[in-house]
Formats: structure tokens, sequence, C-alpha cells
């Protein structure tokens, strides 16, 4: 892991009209590794990731992806800069008018030169990737949710980005397909050497995948805390820390 | 406590702001449109044939026997209504005069409009809305496209398309509608019915009627689509969305139909 970061977010304070969410936020993402934002329902680590990604304003501070300015560029420049990283969200967002291998494809025929047998082949691959061999007549509307949110990753991943944005990934998963969806993750990690930012407040899977956390406070409107998840559960001075990462709380609720 | 008066007052004010704030927004929208147009246009390669033609097809070919029927039976209603008047004037032929200019200049491209803005205008308005909902609007922009290039243009491009050719045939079989009164109810013969219409009409009613036709095809478009995009992530909020766009929609129609209609006339037609 080298230490040159590919995402710097600096005292970010971000909100929608007149409501502050967060404030003052600053951290940074080294190459190569899973970095998980962590945070209770409604501490804004969606709105966080919405505009690390580009796709809202900040009211101040700004986000350097690569070394360069989401927030001061100008809408070409940050179309250009949004192509080096894949995106996935939620549901997988697929386009529900093209099949699962045309949206794949999609940004291939855009951005690159690629005959469409050469498009195919990439689709093919990334299908395989993701474990979704042969499926790439259906409809998104055909598959599972799991599938949907494998076949976003594979068109997340079709220009090979080197940085890739998880949206809760295993939300509204079972937990085998979760764990796969975790281990799809690593791999990707160790066989590619993609960057990995997650936001997510599964503790399973974050004890697996993470290499750093990061914990944001509703209260506070800033991080909690910051560092490797178990380091944090075990040995965090803040009591709040460790009872969201051992679930305390709700243990004591149901015992 | 504000007082009644005091109420009012700040009502209109609230409502003043937020027609106001709606009319830049739609100004911002048209903008960037043109933005995005003006590339597509230098760069042909760059629009979605594939789209257009789904809603060429969808707004189009699919439309047809609703526009048939119903321009056919404004034809019937305009000639029956119009005779009723002019048998009392012992002036039945005019009825093709009546029927040939209503349709051609006003109801032929007016009942296009509306069907299309129910049929395509909300459906517009509902599918990006979803789009919106599902992350996929988000997708778009995050994989570097503009938004509109994909969505908002295919569509534009084919209600501009079809819309002069739905309209065609409205005005045509709306004055058959017309033809059959005079030939069953007032029992004038064919060809004199045939001979007036043909007599009266100038090729400027029509091409008149065609400018009409693609202006609302421009608004139930643009409507849809800017409805669509400012919906709320959710399913009320996509609900809310499609009736904002079809009421939006003939309010702008009716309007632009009056201007046009007084801009034709200031120029002689």
């Amino acid at each position: 892991m080298s230490n040159e970061s590919v995402v710097e977010v600096k005292n970010l304070t971000v909100g929608y009209g007149d409501i502050v969410v967060l404030k003052n936020i600053s951290f940074s993402v080294a190459s190569g590794e899973i970095f998980v934002i962590l945070g209770g329902s409604g501490c804004g680590k969606s709105t966080l990731l919405k505009h690390m990604i580009g796709l809202y304003t900040p009211f101040r501070g700004d986000v350097l992806i690569f070394g360069e300015s989401m927030v001061n560029s100008s809408e070409d420049e940050k179309r250009k800069l949004m192509r080096s990283f894949g995106v996935t969200y939620q549901g997988g967002a697929l386009f529900g008018s093209l099949t699962v291998a045309e949206n794949i494809a999609l940004p291939l025929e855009e951005y690159t030169t690629k005959t469409p047998k050469e498009i195919n082949e990439v689709v093919q691959q990334k299908l395989a990737l993701v474990n979704l061999d042969g499926f790439g007549n259906y409809m998104p509307s055909e598959l599972s949710g799991g599938m949907r949110k494998r076949a976003g990753l594979a068109r997340a991943m079709a220009l090979d980005p080197t940085l890739l944005f998880f949206d809760e990934p295993s939300a509204g998963l079972d937990p085998i397909t979760s764990a796969e969806l975790d281990r799809l993750i690593l791999r990707l990690r160790e066989e590619l050497g993609t960057t990995i930012v997650i936001v997510s407040h599964e503790l399973d899977s974050i004890f697996t995948v993470a290499d750093r956390a990061i914990l944001l406070d509703k209260e506070t409107k800033g991080i909690a805390a910051t560092g490797k998840p178990k380091d944090l559960r075990d040995g965090s001075p803040n009591l709040w820390v460790r009872e969201f990462l051992t679930r305390s709380k709700l243990k004591r609720d149901v015992v | 406590m504000g007082s009644p008066s005091r109420e009012l007052v700040e009502r209109i004010g609230a409502a003043s702001t937020s027609v106001f704030r709606d009319m830049i927004e739609m100004v911002c929208f048209v903008g960037d449109l043109s933005k995005v147009s003006w590339r597509v246009l230098r760069k042909p390669s760059q629009l979605r044939w594939k789209e257009t033609l789904y809603y060429m097809d969808m707004c189009g070919s699919q439309a047809v026997p609703i526009v048939l029927m119903i321009c056919f039976l404004m034809g019937v209603i305009l000639g029956f209504q119009a005779a009723v008047q002019m048998r009392k004037f012992g002036t039945e032929l005019y009825v093709a005069d009546l029927v040939g200019f209503s349709i051609l200049k006003e109801l032929g491209p007016l009942m296009v409009a509306m069907i299309a803005t129910g049929r395509a205008g909300s459906a517009f308005a509902a599918e990006i809305g979803t789009m919106k909902v599902n992350d996929e609007i988000s997708a778009l922009e995050t994989m570097g496209f503009a938004p509109s290039r994909f969505l908002v243009i295919p569509k534009i491009l084919a209600m501009v398309i079809v819309s002069p050719v739905l309209t065609v045939f409205g005005d045509v079989i709306g004055i058959a509608g017309g033809f059959v009164v005079g030939t069953t109810m007032l029992g004038l013969p064919l060809m004199a019915y045939y001979n007036r219409t043909v007599e009266v009409l100038y090729p400027m009613v029509f091409i008149l009627g065609m400018v009409k036709s693609v202006v609302f095809a421009l608004i139930i478009a643009v409507i849809g689509c800017l409805r669509g995009f400012q919906s709320e992530c959710n399913a009320q909020g996509v609900g809310r969305a499609t009736t904002s766009a079809v009421v939006t929609s003939i309010f702008l129609i009716v309007i632009a139909d009056a201007v046009l209609t007084i801009i034709f006339s200031l120029m002689g037609y």
C-alpha cells in the first residue's frame, strides 16, 4: 500500500438548504485501501458520499480525486474526472430500458473506440467477474436484488477504474449473498489493486473488509473516530464508538 | 398569531415566490438543454438513435388510433353544432368552412397536443421521476454523461417529429367527421361539400396548424422531462410530478395557442 492519497476530503461542510449535516470533515483515502464510512441512520454518510462523487456541491471545503478538485472544476472537467472512478448504488441503479449487457456496454460504447465485438468481450469478462455469466440478456427487472447490485458493480468496473465507491453494498442482502459480495470486494483489491470507498453500517461486513474506517457522529456533525474497525471496537476511548461497533446497546435491550 | 389579512398577504407572497422559483428553474432547464442540443447538433453521432426511435413509436404510432378516434368525433361535433345554427340561415354549406378552418387551425393541433400530454408528457415525467428514485440519474451523472443527452433530447426530437404527422392524421379525419355530418344530417351533396372545403382552405392554414403542433410538442416534452427531474425521491413525489407535468403542459399549451393565434392574425392569416 502506497501512501499517496487517491481521495482527499478537505474541511468539507455539507448539508441541505439551511441545515448543516456534517461540519469541517477532513480525511484521505490511500491508494489500494478499503475505506469504510460508518455511522448511524441519518448521520449523513450517504450525503457525504454524494458530495465525494460530485453529485452535490458542498457549502465549504473541497474533495480531491486523484489530486484534482471535484468542487472547483468546470462542468466538463468534472465529467471527465467522474469517468475515472466507478460508483455502485444501493439498488444497482441499472437502466431499466437496457439489458444487463447493454448497461455494462454503455460506457464502453460512449468513451472507447472499441468495436462491438471487443465491447462484448469486455462485457462477458465483467459479468464473469461478478459471477453473472449468462445473465447478459436479462432485463434488470428480471434479476434479484443481489444480482442487480453485482450487475451494477460490473457496470461500474466497465472502464477498469482504479477507484470504486459503494453505497450500502450489503443493505437488503441475505447474509450469504452479503458475504459473497465482501469476498468479491476483497478480490478486486487483491487482483486489481483497486481503491475502494464503502458507505455502510453492516458490522459483519465492515470487520471483514475494512482496512480503515471513520465513524460519523450525528450530534457533533463530525468524525467521532478513525482507525481499523477492530482497534476501534476494542480500544476506542469513546464509549459510544465501542457501543456502536459491538451493538452493545442492542444486546442489552434483547437480553 | 397574524391577523387573517396578514396571513392572506403571506400566502400570496409565498405562492408568488414559488411560482417565480419555478419559472427560474424552467429557464435554467431550457438553457442547459439548449447547450446540450447545440453539442448534439454539431456532433450528431452523440444522439441516442435507439431511444429516439423508441419514443417515436411510443408517442407516434401507438397514439394513432386514439388520435383518429378523437379528431373524427371532434369533426362530427363541430359539424353538428354548426349545422344546427347554420340551418337557421339556410347557409348549411358553410359548415364545410367552419369545420375546415377550426380543425386545421385550432382543434387538430390542440387535440393531438392534449392526447400527447396525457400519453407522452405524463409518461416522460413518471419515467424520469422513477429513474431519479432508483438512482439511475445519479448513475448517469457519475458515469460522466449529461443526463439530458440521454433522457431529454431523444424525447424532444421524437415528439417534434411525430406530432406534426399525428396532426396531419387528425386534420384529415376531423374534416372527414364534418363531411359525414354535412352529407348525412344536412343532406349536402358529396361533391358540393368536398369542393367547398377544397375551395376555401389554403395551404397557409395548414402550415399554421403545423407550426402550432411543433410548438406544442416542444412544450409537452420539455415540461414532462423538467417535472420528472424536479420530482421528489419517493412514490408520491413521482405521482405529483406526473400530475404537475400534465397540468403545466395544458396551461402552457393554451397560452402558446393564444399567443400564436394573435401573432398569426397580426400577420394577416
